[in-house]
């Protein structure tokens, strides 16, 4: 339980100090912390994994289905539209989060407060909810009209997919909005002193000089939704669109394999919700290379003590 | 309060006015700065130096008076014996004819040395980044900071930062370059070089006008210099006026207190 690391003792290299007492101290090992309430703790989580582990594996559930259905046809065609869903939906979402920013951030008052009215709505009702109202859209509007140009039928027009975007987008984009607005309004007005000095038109002021700014504290708030939105697209499944959570219903409807299709599927959004926080890194990276804003994310933090131990290691041994 | 300036006027202040919710922080301001003049305003902070800066550009609106840069009136056009305030788009390219400097030099962060002198050009003189890029590196080479066109602000010094600032305006062609305390921010070992920068461009013929502390400065280079307090011009002279018979006594004051300080930190 004692944990015994132990530092090579010091010697006194200069001569000229001569005190009995110092050089006897600096003689004498080191020996750090013990910490025994980690290890303790680190114990008990332990046990406390195998047993829930061991309840699972002794459990009623048939793991070799679970294995067998992770690469089904109908799984992996559900885990393509998932996919789909989020990157559509992250995508067109952070562009409505960054038109309403800016109109939220216009002087102009109208524009302000519509933006303002539109993170009110769609971030105070549940995405469910939004889901459902565009999905039945048809029963408000049985047919879509752009007059004397073109016309059709609601029902063929916004399908369970482009019911789902629609939905999605505009929720993820009342809160991405939030998250520029803080981003924009964080850029050093000196910036953009600088930039109006120098003649330097609105646009390009948006597009060269605060977003590239605001990006670095962007990134992790986008990823974050990316995530969200990976297991928010599971709510489709309600509107009778197939993608990840409605293909594994589909499947245990019919065989009653529901606990293993669950798990299947759970594995799915694991790997996929870990491949954007990858993603998410490697943006964070690529937008802070400048070292605009100094963040230290927890990966280069977890890096960076790794390597410190490292360089430790060797120079004491 | 007329003087006497041989030069065409390049920028002419008349009767400028601005307050900032009932402070009145000019209070009716005229000046005119003859081309190829370098014009020192100093006086004691809170004097309204910097709005009066930020007025000539517009960075800051006047709430009276006319700024006029070679001939042109900033911000507005006459129509029918009125002012008519311009459109963004031409404020901007009015914007372009006067170059600035500032105290906390506001380089792009994200952008390098060159990049940094290079955008604007790049974005509204429809230079290709060919054309843009040799420019910018031969605007950086006048500030002598062609050596490190690929270094980003936080990997330069403030000095260097400031003469990268005073490229990034000179690569604009401006016929006016402004210049808020640009040497206040910086370590004093660094302040010699961004002024000799400045001196460099006074000998070249560039229309200045300088905020500064820098009473030497002023003395060497200054065509004019202008003592404001209070939101008003005090007194304008040569330097040797300013400095060796000012004909009121707050001026006077200033500039022994700031020369006892000088004393004291050099
Ligand atoms: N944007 C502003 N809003 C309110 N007050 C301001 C603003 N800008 C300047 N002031 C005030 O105007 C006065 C003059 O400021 P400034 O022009 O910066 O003086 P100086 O540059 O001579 O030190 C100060 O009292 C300052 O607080
Ligand atoms: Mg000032």
């Amino acid at each position: 339980m004692t944990s015994t690391a132990h530092a090579s003792p010091g010697e006194i290299a200069d001569p000229s100090i001569r005190s009995a007492r110092l050089a006897r101290l600096a003689s004498l090992p080191l020996k750090k912390h013990a910490h025994p309430w980690r290890w303790l703790s680190g114990a008990f989580i332990i046990a406390a994994l195998v047993f829930v582990v061991r309840a699972f594996a002794r459990g009623d559930i048939e793991w070799s289905e679970v294995a067998a259905y992770l690469f089904d046809d109908r799984i992996l065609e559900g885990l393509g539209q998932t996919v789909q869903l989020a990157v559509i939906c992250t995508l067109l979402g952070t562009a409505i989060g960054i038109g309403v920013a800016v109109m939220r951030l216009s002087r102009n008052p109208v524009a302000s407060s519509v933006a303002w009215f539109y993170v009110w709505i769609f971030r105070g009702t549940p995405d469910l909810l939004q889901l459902l109202l565009w999905f039945n859209l048809a029963l408000v509007f049985p047919t879509l009209t752009i007059p004397g140009v073109w016309e059709a039928r609601t029902i063929d027009v916004v399908t369970p997919f482009v019911a789902a975007v629609i939905a999605l987008s505009i929720s993820a984009g009342a809160y991405i909005a939030e998250n520029v607005r803080g981003a924009i309004a964080a850029v050093d007005h000196g910036q953009l002193e600088a930039a109006s000095a120098l003649g330097l038109p609105k646009r390009s002021t948006f597009r060269k000089i605060v977003m590239p700014q605001a990006m670095p504290s962007l990134i992790p708030a986008i990823g974050n939704h990316a995530i969200i939105l990976l297991k928010l697209s599971s709510l489709a499944s309600v509107i009778s669109y197939t993608e990840l959570m409605g293909s594994a219903q589909e499947i245990y409807y019919v065989n009653a394999r529901v606990v293993e299709l669950l798990f299947t599927i759970a594995i799915w959004y694991l790997v996929a919700t870990s491949l954007a926080g990858v993603l998410q890194y490697y943006l964070e990276k690529w937008y802070g290379r400048s070292n605009v804003v100094t963040r230290t994310n927890s990966l280069d933090r977890a890096t960076a003590r790794v390597l410190n131990r490292l360089r430790s290691g060797t120079k004491g041994a | 309060m007329s003087t006497a300036t041989s030069a065409q006027p390049m920028v002419q202040l008349g009767g400028i006015r601005k307050s900032f919710h009932h402070l009145d922080v000019l209070k009716g301001v005229d000046i005119e700065v003859g081309n190829g003049q370098t014009i020192c305003i100093i006086g004691p902070s809170g004097s309204g130096k910097s709005t009066l800066l930020r007025c000539i550009n517009h960075l800051e609106l006047p709430d009276a008076g006319v700024v006029v840069v070679d001939g042109e009136v900033m911000g507005y056009t006459e129509k029918k014996g009125r002012l008519v305030a311009v459109r963004a788009k031409d404020i901007d390219r009015q914007r372009r004819t006067v170059g600035m400097v500032f105290q906390r030099f506001n380089l792009f962060p994200h952008l390098t040395a060159l990049e940094n002198v290079a955008l604007t050009p790049r974005q509204v003189l429809g230079l290709s980044r060919k054309e843009a890029n040799a420019l910018a590196e031969e605007q950086l080479a006048r500030v002598d900071m062609l050596s490190r066109k690929d270094a980003y602000a936080r990997q330069l010094s403030g000095g260097q930062q400031q003469r990268v600032a005073i490229a990034r305006a000179l690569a604009m062609k401006p016929k006016v370059i402004l210049f808020d305390e640009p040497t206040s921010a910086l370590d004093p070992e660094l302040v010699g070089e961004v002024l000799q920068v400045m001196k460099d461009l006074a000998a070249e013929g560039m229309t200045m006008v300088v905020v500064t502390h820098e009473m030497q400065f002023a003395r060497e280079c200054a065509s004019e210099v202008v003592f404001m307090d209070g939101g008003r011009v005090v007194e304008q002279g040569s330097p040797d006026e300013i400095f060796g018979s000012p004909r009121h006594e707050r001026t006077r004051a200033f500039i022994s207190r700031v020369a006892h300080e000088t004393a004291a930190s050099g």
